[in-house]
């Protein structure tokens, strides 16, 4: 059992110990923090797999930005725990039902058919061929074969960045504020307005004004 | 005994029943349900990672980069509705939501 076996036990055991925790935890602070601890695990497996750049834009992105906007959010709103969880214990054996059924139906598939081992002639075949670090080679097939894709995944975060801002947004109605284009579009005339007006005016008579009754 | 792609498979599918689960104890609860989503994106995604390496082949790890993308969009819009939702019904139960029902 070589060295990467055994990080592979420690990395899955602890990854799906900190999911189980994640989605049974009480307080949902705690499921974001076992959370970050998954994709931490997550990365480190990726990291085996020869996959770097991914795995440390898994932290870099999920545990760095994503996780922190769960924990904003989850810190932010005052929730009732107990009423989130009421039903919990009554799905309890349906849904350990469903995941057992699923999880021997994979295993059903995965152990007969994917035995594959890497290929010691290929693998050194494939490292002398290209001697390159994993990012050069996503950046390369990222930036040739795939850049239309690419431009369209950064109008998606383009857009998602837009909708998150709009739907969450909150303008208050009665604030003050100037309008710089209405500022800029403004003419004298809108400023002053001259009358046209007599100069004097002639004196309303006394004689003619109604006189108060005297006591 | 060395490690072989069903190894990876088989965490990928531990970790996707795991999620399915999850969403099955907490169908009140949207934040965790949000959560379970997270995790089943994780698995699909180590199970990319792991055809790449075995299989010699990065297409798999730019499509892990594509699904990256999108699971954080994804992820932004439905905190941002959760934000929304809180602020106009004070819970984020799920069996409150029922106001398009008519």
């Amino acid at each position: 059992m070589s060295a990467t076996t055994g990080l592979f036990y420690l990395f899955s055991a602890v990854l799906l110990i900190a999911a189980f925790r994640v989605i049974t935890a009480r307080n949902p602070v705690h499921s974001a923090l076992f959370l970050v601890l998954t994709f931490f695990q997550a990365a480190m497996i990726w990291m085996l797999l020869k996959a770097e750049f991914l795995s440390i834009v898994l932290v870099l992105v999920y545990v760095g930005a994503v996780m922190v906007l769960f924990l904003f959010v989850v810190m932010m709103m005052d929730i009732n725990v107990e009423n989130l969880r009421a039903g919990f214990w009554k799905h309890f054996p349906f849904a350990a039902i469903v995941g057992v059924v699923i999880a021997l139906e994979m295993a059903a598939v995965l152990m007969g058919g994917f035995r594959v081992v890497e290929d010691p002639a290929s693998a050194a075949l494939a490292a002398g061929s290209a001697k390159v670090s994993n990012t050069q080679e996503l950046g390369t097939l990222m930036f040739t074969q795939y850049l239309y894709p690419l431009e369209v995944a950064a109008a998606v975060l383009l857009v998602a960045v837009i909708a998150a801002i709009a739907l969450a947004l909150r303008a208050r109605k009665d604030s003050k504020y100037a309008s710089p284009a209405e500022q800029v579009r403004v003419k004298s005339a809108d400023r002053m307005t001259v009358l046209k007006m007599a100069a004097t005016q002639a004196a309303p008579d006394v004689a003619d004004a109604p006189q108060e009754p005297q006591p | 005994m060395t490690l072989t792609l069903g190894h990876f498979l088989s965490l990928g599918a531990m970790l996707f029943a795991l999620s399915v689960v999850g969403i099955f104890l907490n169908r009140r609860n949207l934040i965790v349900l949000l959560m379970a989503i997270e995790l089943m994106l994780l698995a699909v995604n180590t199970n990319f990672v792991a055809f790449s390496y075995f299989l010699h082949d990065m297409h798999g790890q730019v499509f892990v980069f594509f699904i990256l993308t999108v699971a954080a969009a994804e992820s932004a819009i439905g905190l941002a509705i959760l934000v929304l939702l809180f602020r106009n019904k004070s819970s984020i139960s799920v069996d409150e939501l029922n106001t398009l029902q008519g």
